[in-house]
């Protein structure tokens, strides 16, 4: 329910001055708690200084590695045929030392993404998150936009999970291990990935 | 003669070089002072040195003191246009029309106490008969000197003379650059000042009935034997700082030249020119306050200083000190107010000033003449 604010302007109003004192109260405290005392700005001085962002914040896209340092990705082409944008293009070869798929050539074109994250949804082990807490960083041409298989890779790293699942019997096996699930701290995350970067 | 030039010389250097020196600085001061007022932290990042290898910001930076400095680079190198159709005459003479009056009312304010060069290591008696001896006998000896460029018996009238033709930079800039809202900016700036003037006359006329001169030294004696003007006017005061801030043709008065919404007179200046018109707002902004610390609140005068026995030269600096924290009071003063009230509407301002203004200036007068008639008939008791 919006709330009515009326305001009947009657002769202390009409007089101006003890109006004009009133507000000038308002921004000189401000001025005076900014410049002397405990400060409330709200500027971040952004080269210098950045923004810690949320714990879902999507940022560019990243591949996955495996344990060996080859792409998680296993070219099931999830994530293209999820992405609603069509930014997503894979070319699938066959991976020499198993059954598996693998990316010969991974493009997303940064311009055309809607940074919807329906390729992390889609994506059956893993492999392209957008994790990486950076901004798409200005281009001067389109087609530094369009990041390869070796720009996403490049950003990877490994993940906790294994390739292909840990099996039915993961919680006796990892159980040891202690508390698999990670708790989110934003200052550990902001010196991890933007302080790092 | 050579002794009063150079004697003049000086002067105008300590005068005119504290007037723009506080002007430029004031150009940060509004932007940082506003960026604090609103929880920004405002210009800072001008530097001397560039940054340090990997780093972003430069150094020696002075809290953004740098700023008047890079942006007066800025503007010196900017582009110098000229519309096709203005003209071109009356074009490039009207930032000097806006410029040199504010320059030449600095002539009658004075700075500091009256300066005895043949007695600058002694102690002053307070003693008004010593005294008197003392400034006779200087005098004579040609080592009397006014802290005041120009020492004229109808001192403010001079002021008003002269503020009155700054009127014209802003009326030539709006009509000679062949543009319609620099036209229409040009006469709004002309209708509002000549309207204020009116009231800033009469609000003063106050002021010399309690002090009975108009010469501003004398102006600063008589309240240095009396009260600040501040208390024996406070109607006075306010109407005049009122009117002072619309003659600034600054916000909540800042119709001529809105630059938010309503452009304004010099919407076709650029460049150095345009920076004439930006100083020369700043200067308006320093030489309302030194009208006011004069007028109103004692000039160089602060209550007990001059029990302490000091030698005369240092007098004179404290007094000259204590101006200008005056001055730069009131400008401080002035641009919390820039930011603190919303623009008037144009009727509002009219509204303002010849229904609301005037008639309490003229009421203040008749009012002060009264009271004054009462106490010297011994009718009324004195006001302090």
């Amino acid at each position: 329910m919006a709330k009515v604010v009326t305001f009947r302007r009657g002769l202390w109003e009409q007089l101006y001055i003890p109006e004009l004192i009133r507000g000038m109260s308002v921004t000189l405290r401000h001025f005076f708690v900014n410049t002397f005392g405990s400060k409330e700005i709200v500027t971040v001085r952004y080269p210098e200084e950045k923004r810690v962002y949320p714990e879902r914040f999507r940022g560019v896209h990243r591949l996955m590695l495996r344990e060996d340092g080859s792409v998680r990705c296993v070219a099931c082409m999830m994530c293209s045929t999820a992405c609603p944008a069509n930014c997503i293009h894979i070319e699938a070869g066959q991976r020499e030392d198993s059954f598996e798929k693998y990316p010969v050539r991974f493009d997303i074109d940064e311009l055309v993404c809607v940074v919807c994250g329906m390729c992390v949804e889609a994506c059956p082990c893993d492999a392209i998150r957008m994790d990486s807490g950076i901004h798409m960083p200005p281009v001067e041409r389109r087609y530094e936009a369009l990041l390869r298989k070796d720009d996403l890779t490049a950003r990877g790293g490994q993940n906790i999970s294994v390739q292909g699942g840990a099996g039915p019997d993961w919680r006796e096996r990892y159980a040891p291990l202690g508390e698999l699930r990670q708790v989110y701290d934003p200052k550990k995350r902001y010196n991890e990935t933007i302080k790092g970067s | 003669m050579l002794a009063i030039v150079i004697a003049t010389l000086i002067k105008m250097l300590v005068m005119l070089g504290f007037a723009i020196a506080l002007a430029a600085v004031l150009t940060w001061m509004e932007r940082r002072q506003s960026a604090m007022m609103q929880d920004r932290i405002g210009p800072e990042r001008a530097y001397l040195l560039p940054p340090k290898p990997g780093q972003t910001l430069g150094r020696i930076r002075l809290w953004g003191l740098i700023h008047p400095l890079a942006d007066s680079l800025k503007l010196a190198t900017k582009e110098d246009f000229i519309p096709p159709k203005a003209h071109r005459t009356l074009y490039a003479i009207a930032p000097i029309f806006a410029l040199a009056p504010v320059l030449m009312v600095f002539a009658v304010i004075p700075f500091g106490p009256p300066l005895l060069l043949d007695q600058l290591g002694a102690v002053l008696p307070r003693d008004p008969a010593r005294l008197a001896e003392l400034v006779a006998g200087s005098q004579a000896a040609g080592k009397f000197h006014y802290l005041q460029i120009a020492h004229l018996d109808i001192g403010i009238l001079f002021v008003f003379a002269i503020t009155s033709l700054s009127v014209y930079g802003a009326t030539l800039a709006g009509w000679a650059s062949f543009n319609a809202y620099g036209m229409l900016g040009g006469m709004r700036a002309a209708a509002q000042m000549f309207s204020y003037e009116i009231t800033m006359g009469l609000a003063v006329m106050g002021a010399f009935l309690v002090y009975g001169t108009l010469e501003p030294n004398a102006v600063v004696e008589a309240q240095i034997q009396g009260h600040w003007g501040v208390l024996t006017q406070p109607l006075g005061f306010l109407l005049f700082f009122f009117a002072a801030i619309a003659e600034t043709k600054r916000a909540p008065f800042d119709l001529p030249e809105g630059e938010s919404e309503i452009v304004g007179y010099f919407v076709e200046y650029s460049g150095a020119r345009f920076m004439i018109f930006y100083l020369a707002e700043f200067i308006e902004i320093v030489f309302a306050a030194c009208l006011v610390t004069t007028l109103y609140f004692g000039g160089w005068h602060f209550p007990g200083l001059s029990s302490l026995a000091l030698p005369h030269w240092l007098m004179v600096l404290v007094g000259m000190g204590v101006f200008m924290a005056k001055v730069f009071v009131l400008c401080f003063l002035q641009l919390a107010i820039r930011w603190s009230v919303p623009r008037m509407r144009y009727d509002q301002l009219m509204k303002l000033g010849w229904k609301g203004l005037l008639p309490a200036s003229i009421i203040n007068v008749v009012l002060t003449a009264a009271w004054i008639l009462g106490e010297q008939a011994k009718v009324l008791p004195a006001w302090f």
